[in-house]
């Protein structure tokens, strides 16, 4: 594992390295370079299963964090890439070509985050949601109760308590 | 009736839009599909004829409920248990159909993402009359675990008439045959008038049903 | 002589059709009649839960396909980021109805893992015991359900019913039947009742029965194995392409599995051999998931033979009501009947957490897997191929 950290780390100065266990490493690394780092990995270092991809959504620091989680079956190692992109006109390179299912996570954060990725493919097409209006659901400024509430029609009757302010009252 | 989804023209595909397409003698015709493809007529308060034959025919539909197969949510686990010999819900006259015409039970499994309900509306339309609706769990009475989803709807009697609910996360099969006794009982007593109860509330329903369906794209009577 | 021209144009080998254009693309032309659009779902018998496939067909076959999922679709992930940690336990488990326990354990374990919580070992049995039974009851709905899409439904009938017994010895153990919410941060809920072991060594014994009765009924059946031996194939070089993981991987030779390859809980202290087929096709698929129904019982076995009787079964944790998890994040996964399980957990410090996402092994299989399976199959193929796959439609969209 230090081995491949070093690798990565000398070629593509990735930063920020956290090993959160044994055989799995979180590493940063810059927008530009990251499709390369990735490539890299895959050619390379042999590490062939895609795992994931997804994105994490910084409202504080107007940031997108994408997450690209890469495995080596032989050796059992696992390296999560991150990348940071900024939150306005969301953009990143695609990585459909390198692996098949890639294009379908990055359809799914196109619809949720509203993250595009020129060049993939369908990546237009609705996924999940049909018709849909408002801004992309996984935002953090999207306010699924307050949509909810007013689209739905809530049964009329529904309490909701504060956990704990509830059980304090009830406790004593 | 004519095409009213002015909203929903954005959502329109492809094949539906109103189109020219040459016939075979070179003439151009106008076509509308939503108009011309599909029956727009609205449907219509069955009245019973005679109340005697009336109260045979509702025993006669009490014991032969046939349910149709389309799982839409969690509960559908639920169901091959119900079917299968230990709970064994043939015995109760319950039999699973593949298809909307040939069944008159719709169970809603569960939770509603407004994708499915869109489905669920158009199967509902084109089941045969007297149906009637079992709501499963408690995501179809209030949102359940999902109330504040913003793709589940919380009342599903806003969308089509229910008439039995079955509460809980999920109910057991035990409980489904329990609502399959009081949809038989209600049946029986010629309270299930679901299917009337939608003809005669129809614009509501589909007030409710276009208010949270943006992609509308099918004609307003699923015949 | 010239060759006489087939008058039907009948290919034997079907692979280069439809033809390709010059850019690439299938020439598809809707216009010419030879094409037909078929939509298979969300309500027909023939789709595995909530979801659907557009067909373009030609003849009695598939030339393209495209899935088409979100009928299921709940928004977890965002109603997660606004429920307290332990507010999400119960919501979690929904996520996939199939096998609800790996979601306890999977977020269970990443809110132990960044905030160092250190399980007991009495727990980590009953968890290992709880995941076992969760594969159990999984499988013996899945591989007599291979037989089910080829409308030999006795096996079905077998299977649902021994899966009932299950349940009820979940009922027993943790009082919920198919959602359970058992495992809990920091531990488990409760220990195994008086007289567990004996029960669940009854229904062992009735499953050990349907195992034998079921290898006569779908893998000695001439039937089955024309319908299922050679339809299906996935190539190898597909593994790593498409992401594939799990039976379906092990069908086709790559002995992968998550209990092996990264030992959690108990794993390591179990013997147990990877199981694993060449052949890659819907009969090999099925013959991995019957041994792997073998081996769970085999397992089960073991756990409750090396189990300890008496422990403390929940290391002490933070009120869980005011319970904020250190800032980090992490990716854990564990075996599901289906293959690799995981989360990724990001945790920003607050009440609540960052973001929660799920892979499931459907999400790939069910997809970008299915839609080049399905090119040159036949219609009546596409129920089995489909459920070969064992896909599980709201892990997809969760």
């Amino acid at each position: 594992m230090e081995n491949i950290i070093k690798d990565i780390q000398n070629r593509f100065e990735v930063s920020d390295i956290v090993n959160q266990r044994d055989n799995i490493t979180f590493v940063t690394c810059e927008k530009e370079k990251t499709i390369a780092l990735i490539t890299h990995m895959k050619k390379n270092l042999g590490f062939k299963h895609f795992v994931l991809m997804t994105a994490v959504d910084w409202i504080e620091d107007g940031l997108f964090q994408l997450t690209y989680i890469l495995n080596n079956p032989k050796k059992k190692l696992d390296v999560a890439i991150r990348t940071f992109i900024s939150r306005e006109n969301a953009t990143m390179e695609t990585a459909h070509k390198l692996w098949k299912q890639v294009s379908t996570y990055q359809r799914e954060l196109k619809e949720m985050f509203g993250i595009d990725f020129p060049g993939s493919p369908r990546v237009n097409e609705s996924f999940i949601l049909e018709g849909w209006n408002d801004i992309p659901p996984y935002r953090r400024d999207f306010q699924t109760k307050e949509y909810a509430e007013k689209t739905y029609f809530p049964r009329p009757g529904r309490k909701t308590n504060d956990p704990s302010e509830y059980m304090k009252k009830n406790m004593s | 009736m004519t095409n009213e989804n002015k909203n929903h023209d954005k959502f329109l595909h492809e094949e539906n839009k109103i189109r020219e397409v040459e016939a075979p003698d070179g003439s151009i015709i106008k076509v509308d599909p939503l108009n011309d493809y599909f029956l727009t007529d609205r449907p219509v308060v069955r009245e019973p004829k005679n109340k005697v034959v009336e109260k045979f025919l509702n025993w006669a539909r009490a014991e032969s409920l046939w349910v149709l197969g389309f799982g839409t949510g969690c509960g559908s686990i639920e169901i091959p248990p119900l079917v299968t010999p230990r709970f064994d819900a043939y015995r109760f006259g319950v039999q699973m159909r593949p298809t909307p015409r040939q069944s008159n039970v719709f169970i809603i499994s569960g939770y509603l993402a407004v994708k499915t309900l869109k489905r669920v509306i158009r199967t509902y339309e084109q089941m045969q009359g007297p149906k009637y609706v079992l709501a499963l769990g408690s995501c179809t009475i209030n949102g359940g675990m999902y109330w504040d989803s913003y793709n589940t709807i919380n009342r599903l009697d806003h969308f089509i008439p229910v008439d039995v609910y079955v509460a809980g996360c999920m109910p057991r099969p035990e409980a489904l045959l329990a609502g399959f006794a009081k949809l038989k009982e209600r049946i029986k007593a010629g309270r299930a008038e679901g299917a009337n109860e939608y003809a005669e509330k129809f614009d509501w329903y589909k007030a409710n049903q276009k208010k949270i369906i943006n992609d509308w794209n099918m004609p307003d009577y699923n015949w | 002589m010239k060759k006489q021209k087939n008058i039907f144009n009948w290919q034997a080998d079907r692979s280069k059709y439809p033809e390709k254009k010059k850019n690439g693309k299938l020439d598809i032309d809707m216009s010419s009649g030879k094409f037909v659009k078929l939509w298979q779902g969300p309500n027909h018998p023939g789709i595995t839960g909530n979801m659907s496939l557009e067909l373009t067909i030609s003849g009695d076959e598939v030339v393209e396909a495209k899935t088409h999922v979100g009928y299921l679709h709940r928004g977890f992930e965002k109603l997660m980021e606004r429920r307290l940690w332990i507010q999400c336990f119960p919501t979690c488990v929904r996520m996939c109805v199939a096998e609800p326990d790996y979601n306890e354990y999977l977020l269970a374990k990443s809110a132990e893992e960044l905030s160092g919580i250190e399980i007991p070992e009495m727990a980590e049995w009953l968890r290992t015991l709880v995941l076992e039974m969760a594969r159990l009851q999984s499988l013996l709905r899945t591989v007599p359900g291979q037989a089910g899409t080829l409308s030999l439904g006795v096996g079905v009938q077998w299977g649902v019913y021994l899966r009932d017994l299950v349940l009820d010895l979940f009922e027993e153990l943790t009082g919920g039947r198919v959602y359970h919410m058992y495992i809990i941060p920091g531990g488990v809920r409760g220990l195994l009742p008086d007289g567990f072991k004996k029960r669940m060594e009854e229904v062992l014994k009735k499953i050990d029965e349907f195992v034998k009765n079921i290898e006569n009924l779908m893998f000695n059946n001439i039937v089955f194995k024309k319908r299922t031996i050679g339809v299906g194939y996935i190539k190898p070089s597909w593994i790593d392409k498409y992401g594939i993981v799990g039976p379906n991987a092990r069908a086709a030779g790559f002995k992968r599995d998550v209990r092996k390859d990264y030992p959690y809980l108990k794993y390591n202290e179990l013997d147990f051999e990877v199981t694993s087929e060449k052949d890659s096709d819907i009969f090999a698929r099925s013959m991995v998931r019957k041994k792997e129904l073998i081996m769970t019982i085999d397992l089960i076995r073991q756990i409750m033979a090396k189990m300890p009787k008496k422990g403390d079964i929940k290391a002490p944790t933070p009120n869980v009501l005011h319970w904020k998890i250190p800032k980090g994040e992490t990716y854990v996964r564990s075996e599901s009947s289906r293959g690799e399980y995981g989360f990724y957990t990001v945790s920003d410090g607050s009440k609540t957490p960052r973001r929660i996402n799920l892979r499931g092994p459907s999400y790939t299989h069910a997809i970008s897997l299915l839609e080049r399976m399905l090119v040159n199959a036949n219609i009546a193929d596409v129920h089995s191929i489909m459920v070969s796959l064992q896909t599980c439609p709201p892990e997809i969209e969760r």
